[in-house]
């Protein structure tokens, strides 16, 4: 394991982009503590989003690993690339020729991406801890060590796009063509639930859109950390004044991570199939 | 044990094309072995079905008896394919590691390879500044890495000059000498020629010889023949009856023989017949002249 470990790493270390882009994503995962700096002071009204309770734990959890979630896009980049590039550098056929079996490499790829995985939980774990000991109003252990079920949702969420991007960057061949695709892909997820909300309940009788939409790849990634906004204390004051209550459940969403699961374990199975099948 | 890698019956087609078909071949241990065939006779799918980057339609092949998995004795031999691919954003030295990582070698190796196709100069130059002929030999020094049994060459002169051609067969020849076991690929036949043992012709897929080079050359050769009266010298030797085939071109007669004859014992006879040459020419085939012979020939049933 750490062969194969040193043998992407290598790969990755000596490209320039790919390292640029590896401290790009870390470094912005570490300036979300930049986010407790902003000020709006605008005559009487004085806004201070550290204050606005979005630091205080166990909040903080649910907070920071929605917002760095979406750092993933960078790695995203480099994943998709990583099995891409070695299509185009032909280096795929030299590595099975100078020795490595297809399944080793598939496991080279994926070790990586769960040693990213693994790094990236622990960076925002520690980030957030690190923000929260400063600006959280409670920081008694048993209350900064709750919910930390969203740093588990967010490394299976990264795992399952990740799978989808190795999947994408290998069937593809080309990694923008790839990017592109998940782009589309996002699109299609979007059409494909308006056209179920308008006509399924007419075709299936009981059936809602939102049932089946929560079996798609990539909603079923979003749905297993939800949006944390409607949860702070001033957003809940505003609704309630104007007659809106948020009835949802931000917890962890055990079929979310069952489906995210299934879609990483189908997209890595396909990749694996590829690479057996396919002559280079 | 001597068999390095047999082959039984191994196919591959692409739809209704046969790239190979039913190809049985054994590579065994301290030859150079050329692999001929023009272009497209499946020269290069063979390769890559033995070296795990093509899944073969039919048959099976076997390495060193079958004892050891595919991968892993890839890991022990070296192989160049087609055109050398690395990663071009790394140096000769960091592409040369992580091929040691790959096939689990000691890196000490490395300077040594380098050193012998003369890249340790520009081992800390990236891949995509080097020249072709430098690519073509960190492509040997990398195959080479592992001190492998055999070494398995694709077309390693292909689109090089002159000089980087020469340095290559130089290399080649340096390689064979050492007791490496080689399969080299290739449609330029002097080349083969020069540095091959034994040889396994290839048309559409098809083998159409397996052996020794001077045994595929070594034919009984033929006679360029003048006399001053043609048709007389040609009556004489049909009555000869020594011959296969007469033909004449360009006023000689080209005459094959059925066994092996010696020139003088050609030119006593037909002096003996009142027949005097004016030209008595014996050749040996090329083994260009073989070769488009054995691949001119009708397809075996």
């Amino acid at each position: 394991m750490i062969r194969l470990l040193k043998i992407e790493w290598t790969k990755l270390y000596h490209n320039t982009v790919s390292r640029i882009l590896i401290a790009c994503y870390f470094l912005l995962i570490t300036f979300i503590a930049f986010l407790a700096a902003i000020k709006v002071e605008i005559g009487p009204i004085k806004f201070h989003l550290a204050e606005q309770g979005i630091f205080n734990f166990p909040y903080i959890w649910h907070f920071n690993t929605y917002i760095i979630g979406y750092m993933k896009v960078f790695f995203a980049i480099i994943i998709v690339s990583m099995a891409a590039s070695e299509y185009s550098y032909k280096t795929l056929k030299q590595n099975l020729i100078d020795g490595l079996s297809k399944k080793e490499v598939l496991l080279s790829k994926v070790y990586t991406m769960l040693a990213f995985i693994l790094a990236s939980t622990l960076f925002t774990f520690l980030t957030s801890l690190v923000l929260g000991l400063l600006f959280s109003d409670y920081t008694e252990a048993g209350i900064i060590f709750s919910d930390l079920e969203y740093l588990l949702a967010y490394a299976i969420k990264l795992f399952g796009f990740f799978s989808f991007c190795l999947f994408l960057g290998m069937w593809i061949k080309r990694a923008a063509f790839a990017l592109g695709f998940l782009i589309v892909w996002q699109m299609v997820e979007g059409i494909a639930y308006g056209i179920m909300e308008w006509k399924l309940s007419d075709w299936v009788p009981g059936l809602s859109a939102q049932q089946v939409f929560s079996f798609f790849p990539l909603n079923a990634m979003s749905n297993l950390i939800k949006e944390p906004f409607t949860r702070l204390s001033g957003v809940q004051n505003i609704a309630q004044q104007v007659g809106e209550t948020f009835d949802k459940d931000y917890g962890f969403d055990l079929l979310s991570a069952a489906v995210v699961l299934v879609w990483s374990f189908i997209f890595l199975w396909a990749t694996y199939r590829l690479l057996r099948k396919r002559d280079l | 044990m001597n068999t390095l890698l047999e082959l039984h019956n191994l196919s591959k087609t692409y739809g209704k094309i046969r790239a190979v078909d039913q190809l049985s071949i054994r590579i065994e241990k301290g030859h150079v072995y050329g692999l001929l065939g023009p272009n497209g006779s499946g020269k290069s799918t063979t390769l890559g079905m033995v070296l795990n980057v093509i899944n073969p339609t039919g048959g099976h092949f076997q390495w060193f008896g079958g004892s050891l998995t595919v991968h892993q004795t890839l890991k022990q031999i070296g192989a160049i394919i087609e055109r050398p691919n690395f990663y071009p954003y790394m140096t000769a030295m960091q592409n040369l590691k992580l091929v040691c990582t790959i096939k689990q070698c000691p890196y000490e190796k490395v300077e040594e390879k380098l050193k012998l196709v003369e890249l340790w100069d520009r081992r800390d130059s990236k891949f995509s500044t080097y020249s072709l002929g430098m690519k073509q030999r960190l492509a040997i020094a990398s195959a080479l890495v592992s001190d492998p049994e055999l070494l398995i060459l694709d077309e390693p002169t292909n689109g090089l000059d002159p000089k980087g051609i020469h340095q290559i067969r130089e290399l080649i020849a340096k390689i064979a000498a050492q007791g490496t076991t080689v399969l080299l690929a290739s449609h330029l036949l002097d080349e083969v020629e020069k540095v091959c043992s034994h040889v396994i012709v290839l048309k559409n897929g098809v083998k159409h010889y397996e052996g020794p080079v001077d045994q595929l050359t070594h034919s009984h050769g033929y006679f360029e023949l003048q006399a001053p009266q043609l048709s007389a010298l040609q009556t004489a030797l049909e009555k000869l009856a020594l011959f296969d085939t007469l033909k004449t071109q360009n006023g000689k007669i080209l005459a094959y023989p059925k066994k092996p004859l010696a020139p003088e014992s050609l030119n006593q006879k037909l002096a003996a017949q009142k027949i005097f040459l004016s030209t008595l020419n014996y050749k040996k085939k090329t083994l260009e002249e073989q070769f488009l012979e054995l691949t001119n020939r009708p397809q075996q049933p």
